[in-house]
C-alpha cells in the first residue's frame, strides 16, 4: 500500500468565526465523513479541498498531485483539480437540461459536444436517470436531483469526490431510500470520498471513517462503530444518544469530574470516559433495595416522545438521560419536577481511557 | 360610533387624490396626442419620404446603440459586480454619470472627446482619417453614451442578485472563467440582460440632446424621429403629431412584444 495514495490534507485557515486546523487522510476507495454542528468548519474544509478557498498554511495532495501548498507556492485552481463536488442544494444549472448538466464537466475538460453527451448519457443510465436526460432540473424530485448532481460530479472522472450535506435537502420520507442508494454509489466509486454532514446517521451509514469536528478542530476520529460506542465529547454523545461522563478510575470505582461516584464492571485506573445508553437507566419511585450499586436521586427536568419511548432529562448528581415506556411515565407519574431514583447496572457502563 | 371606511379600493384618500392627479398628468398629454392626430390624412403623412427615412434611421441606430451597449456594457457590469478592482465604487459612480447628465452636455462632451479636434478624435482623424461628428456613427455613439448606463445598472443588479455558487460549481467541473461566464453566468442573468437591453433601446430611441449636439440634424443621415419631431413642430405641426404618434406606437409595440416573450420564457 502506497502512503501517497488517496487524499492527504493538513488544512489550516483562519476565518472570522473560527480557525480551522484539520488533518485528513482518506485512502482511495474509502469514505470519510466530517461530522459536526453548523459552523464547525465542515463546509470550509470542502471549499479548501475543492480549491474554492486557498489554504493559509498546510498542504493538500491527492495521490501524487499537490493541490495546495502555500509554503511551496503551489495552488491548483478548482477547474484544474481532479475533484468532483456534490453541493448541498446540488446547484444544477437551471437553464440546462439534465443531460447538458452532466455533460458540462466533460465538455469543460476538453471533450467535444457529442463525446461529452455520450459520457453524460452513460452516467445518467448508470444512475437510473436515462429517461430524464432531456428534462430541466426543476422537474426532478429531490432524490433524482441528487443523483444528477452525483452523475455530474463523477462524469469528469475525479479522483476525489466531495459531498456537502448530500441528504440535507431531502424530506424525511425519501431520505432513507436515497441514503442507501447513495451508499451503493459510494461503494462503487474507486476514488477517495469526503462527505460533510451534521447527521450522525448519514455518517454512520455512508462512511468508513468519521472525523468529528467542533470549532474548527477534530475532536474525535475513528470508525463509525468506534465513534458510536465510545464518544469522547458531549456533542458526539448527544449525537449518538449516549450518556457520557468523564472521570478518574481506581479499580471498579470511578470518581466523576462533576463529583459523583459510579461503579463499573472491569477495573481501570486513571482518566476514563463512561458511556451508557439511556435505555440502561431504570427508574424507581423509592430507593430500590439490594443489588444495584449505582443508584441516586434525580428530578425530572423534561420529557420528550421519541418513537414509542419517552426520553427523560433527569437533573441530579450526575444528570442523566433515561428512556422509559409511556406506561412507565404514567405508572411513576413522571411529570417535570417529580422526584425518583435512577439506577444503572455497573455492567451496562462502557469504560474507556480518556 | 360609526367606523369610517377607507375608500372603496382600500386606498386612503390622502394617497388616492395625488395618485389620481399623477395618473392624469401622465395620461392626459398622451390622450391629447391621440385626440389631435389628423387621422384622415394619416396614411399620406406616414408615406412621406422624410418620415420613412427618419423612422428607419431611428430604429437602426437605436438597435446598433443597444448592440454596442451589450458588447461593452455586460462585461463592464461583470467587472463592477464581480471583480475586486480597487476604486470599484468610484467606477460605478462614473458609469452612472450619463444617467444624470443633461444629454446636451453629453453631446458637448462627446464633441470634445471624439470630435475632429477632440482629445481622442484628433488622432482618429489624423491617423485613420475618421471623422465621427455629424455622421450616422455619431448618432449611434451619442445614443449609446446616454443609454448604456441603463443596461449596465440593470445587468449589474442581476449579477449581484445571482447565486455565485453556480459559478463555483462550474469551476469544480473544470470550466475556466470565460466558459463559466458564457455558459453559466450569462444564461442565468439573461432576464436582467433582456430588461436592461429593452430599457437601453427605449432610451436610445428617444435620444435627442446628445444626438443633435454631436451628430447634428441632417435628414437621412443623422435626423432621427425625435429630431424630426422637433423640427417639424416649427414648420408643420401636423407632421410633428404624426411622427410623435409613430414614436409612441413603436415604443409601446416593442415593449409589449418583448415583455410577452420574456414572461413566456419564464413561465
Amino acid at each position: 500500500m502506497s502512503s501517497t495514495s488517496g487524499l492527504q490534507g493538513q488544512l489550516r485557515v483562519r476565518r472570522a468565526e473560527f480557525t480551522l486546523d484539520l488533518v485528513l487522510a482518506v485512502p482511495a476507495g474509502s469514505v470519510t465523513a466530517l461530522l459536526g454542528p453548523n459552523g464547525a468548519g465542515k463546509t470550509t474544509s470542502l471549499s479548501l479541498l475543492a480549491g474554492l478557498l486557498p489554504l493559509d498554511t498546510g498542504r493538500v495532495s491527492l495521490d501524487d498531485t499537490v493541490l495546495d501548498d502555500p509554503g511551496a507556492g503551489v495552488f491548483l485552481a478548482p477547474e484544474r483539480r481532479p475533484v468532483g463536488v456534490v453541493f448541498q442544494d446540488y446547484l444544477l444549472f437551471p437553464h440546462l437540461s439534465v443531460l447538458d448538466n452532466v455533460a458540462f464537466g466533460p465538455r469543460s475538460r476538453g471533450a467535444g459536444r457529442r463525446a461529452a453527451r455520450v459520457i453524460a448519457q452513460r452516467w445518467l443510465e448508470r444512475l437510473g436517470l436515462g429517461e430524464h436526460a432531456s428534462a430541466r432540473p426543476r422537474r426532478l424530485s429531490g432524490g433524482q436531483a441528487q443523483r444528477v448532481a452525483i452523475a455530474r460530479a463523477l462524469a469528469t472522472d475525479p479522483r476525489l469526490l466531495l459531498l456537502d450535506e448530500p441528504l440535507a435537502a431531502l424530506d424525511a420520507s425519501t431520505r432513507v431510500e436515497v441514503r442507501s442508494e447513495l451508499r451503493r454509489h459510494l461503494r462503487d466509486y474507486p476514488g477517495a470520498t469526503v462527505l460533510v454532514t451534521h447527521d450522525p446517521l448519514d455518517a454512520m451509514v455512508l462512511a468508513d471513517q468519521i472525523v468529528v469536528i467542533e470549532g474548527g478542530r477534530a475532536v474525535q476520529q475513528g470508525s463509525p462503530a468506534e465513534v458510536a460506542r465510545h464518544p469522547r465529547t458531549a456533542y458526539v454523545a448527544r449525537l449518538v444518544g449516549l450518556n457520557l461522563y468523564r472521570g478518574r478510575a481506581s479499580g471498579t470505582t470511578v470518581e466523576l469530574d462533576e463529583g459523583a461516584r459510579l461503579a463499573v464492571g472491569p477495573a481501570h485506573s486513571g482518566p476514563v470516559f463512561l458511556a451508557f445508553p439511556p435505555s440502561a437507566v431504570a427508574l424507581h419511585r423509592a430507593r430500590p433495595d439490594g443489588s444495584p450499586r449505582n443508584c441516586w436521586p434525580v428530578t425530572v427536568a423534561g420529557l420528550e416522545q421519541q418513537g414509542n419511548l419517552v426520553r427523560l432529562a433527569l437533573a441530579g448528581h450526575p444528570a442523566v438521560l433515561a428512556d422509559v415506556t409511556a406506561a412507565a411515565v404514567a405508572a411513576l407519574d413522571l411529570v417535570p419536577g417529580a422526584k425518583v431514583w435512577a439506577a444503572v447496572k455497573a455492567t451496562e457502563i462502557e469504560v474507556y481511557p480518556g | 360610533m360609526r367606523r369610517r371606511q377607507p375608500g372603496a379600493s382600500g386606498v386612503p384618500v390622502i394617497l388616492l387624490v395625488p395618485a389620481l392627479v399623477g395618473l392624469a398628468f401622465l395620461v392626459i398629454p398622451l390622450l391629447g396626442l391621440l385626440v389631435r392626430t389628423p387621422w384622415s390624412s394619416l396614411p399620406g403623412q406616414l408615406a412621406a419620404p422624410g418620415v420613412r427615412s427618419a423612422l428607419q434611421l431611428s430604429l437602426v441606430s437605436a438597435t446598433l446603440a443597444t448592440a454596442v451597449s451589450l458588447v461593452l456594457g455586460v462585461p463592464l457590469a461583470w467587472v463592477l459586480a464581480r471583480s475586486r478592482v480597487p476604486g470599484r465604487s468610484m467606477l460605478r459612480a462614473l458609469v452612472t454619470v450619463p444617467l444624470v447628465l443633461p444629454p446636451v452636455v453629453g453631446g458637448v462632451a462627446l464633441l470634445l472627446g471624439l470630435g475632429r479636434r477632440g482629445v481622442l478624435g484628433q488622432y482618429l482623424f489624423s491617423w485613420f482619417g475618421i471623422s465621427l461628428p455629424f455622421s450616422t456613427a455619431a448618432v449611434v455613439l451619442a445614443e449609446a453614451f446616454v443609454a448604456m448606463p441603463f443596461l449596465v445598472v440593470a445587468v449589474e443588479g442581476a449579477l449581484r442578485a445571482a447565486d455565485q455558487r453556480y459559478e463555483q460549481a462550474a469551476a469544480t467541473l473544470g470550466a475556466d472563467r470565460w466558459t463559466t461566464f458564457r455558459r453559466v453566468t450569462v444564461p442565468m442573468v439573461a432576464p436582467g440582460i433582456v430588461s436592461g437591453a429593452v430599457l437601453c433601446w427605449a432610451r436610445a430611441l428617444g435620444e435627442f440632446g446628445a444626438t443633435i449636439t454631436f451628430a447634428g440634424n441632417f435628414p437621412g443621415r443623422t435626423q432621427t424621429v425625435p429630431l424630426a419631431v422637433y423640427l417639424a413642430l416649427q414648420t408643420d405641426p401636423q407632421a410633428a403629431i404624426v411622427l410623435s404618434l409613430l414614436m409612441l406606437s413603436v415604443s409601446v409595440l416593442v415593449l409589449v412584444g418583448l415583455r410577452g416573450r420574456w414572461a413566456g420564457g419564464l413561465a
